[in-house]
């Protein structure tokens, strides 16, 4: 899974950089969100401004995520959700568990 | 000819590496209708995400993530109604108890009930050696 990680004052950017969040990359995501969390990095900012498309495994990876972030007294953030990819969280009622952030920039302020 | 007549029968491996040729199938059938009144882009994402979901629970709960079963689908859109039928090769499973949502922080559960959101019927029948997941849709 194309990812990219950057430590951004106290909080961690975790950058999906693919097309699609599905049940064949989604434990890839988890995974490498609970090696952050291992370390230590319990702030994380994900942003999916790359994918058009996340199915309910990807929204499972990311329950987790936020599972494990707030149980570590950290917090789990999105940012960058398309149309489409956002109406999956409200189909589901998500949008009411994730704080979701139209930017980068607009999470990361969120966190100082 | 004045509605869409499209028929799509595919069978790939038992394996998520399919899943997003399967989901662009039905992505770009719901760019391709000629008649469709609705948001088409909107279609297109549902379609992906059923055709995706549908699979992906036929992968791992039906066909029990043997990678050398296949799963067999179906796309069929007659007079403006879209089936959608897929098939697996296990012993199944109960569908009635994904209908509904579930609590918001559940990790799993959320395909069938999102597949029952977009689609306005659903069955999970027994089909030879196996089961059919069938669903369909009213294209206005």
């Amino acid at each position: 899974m194309n990812l990219s990680i950057e430590q951004r004052g106290s909080a961690v950017l975790l950058a999906v950089h693919e097309e699609r969040l599905d049940a064949h990359n989604s434990s890839e995501l988890k995974a490498q969100m609970l090696k952050l969390f291992e370390e230590g990095k319990n702030n994380l900012i994900v942003d999916l401004q790359a994918v058009r498309f996340v199915d309910s495994s990807g929204l499972g990876a990311l329950v987790s995520g936020f599972k494990n972030a707030s149980s570590r007294n950290g917090s789990l953030k999105l940012s960058g959700l398309q149309l489409q990819v956002k109406s999956m969280f409200e189909l589901t009622r998500l949008h009411r568990v994730f704080e979701i952030f139209s930017d980068v920039d607009e999470a990361l302020a969120s966190f100082s | 000819m004045n509605t869409d007549r499209i028929e799509v029968d595919i069978k790939v491996p038992n394996q998520t590496r399919y899943l997003c040729l399967i989901g662009h199938i039905g992505e770009n059938i719901a760019l391709a209708l000629k008649h469709y009144g609705g948001d088409r882009e909107k279609l297109a994402y549902e379609l992906n995400l059923v055709l995706t979901e549908a699979m992906a629970n036929a992968i791992q709960h039906a066909n029990e993530g043997d990678p050398a079963r296949e799963v067999h689908i179906e796309i069929g859109i007659i007079e403006r109604n879209l089936t959608i039928r897929v098939y697996d090769h296990g012993q199944g499973f109960d569908i009635r108890q994904f209908a509904e949502p579930g609590h918001p922080l559940d990790e799993h559960g959320r395909g069938i009930y999102l597949i029952h959101t977009i689609m306005d019927q659903v069955s999970y029948l027994p089909s030879s050696g196996g089961h059919v997941l069938e669903m369909s849709k009213k294209l206005d």
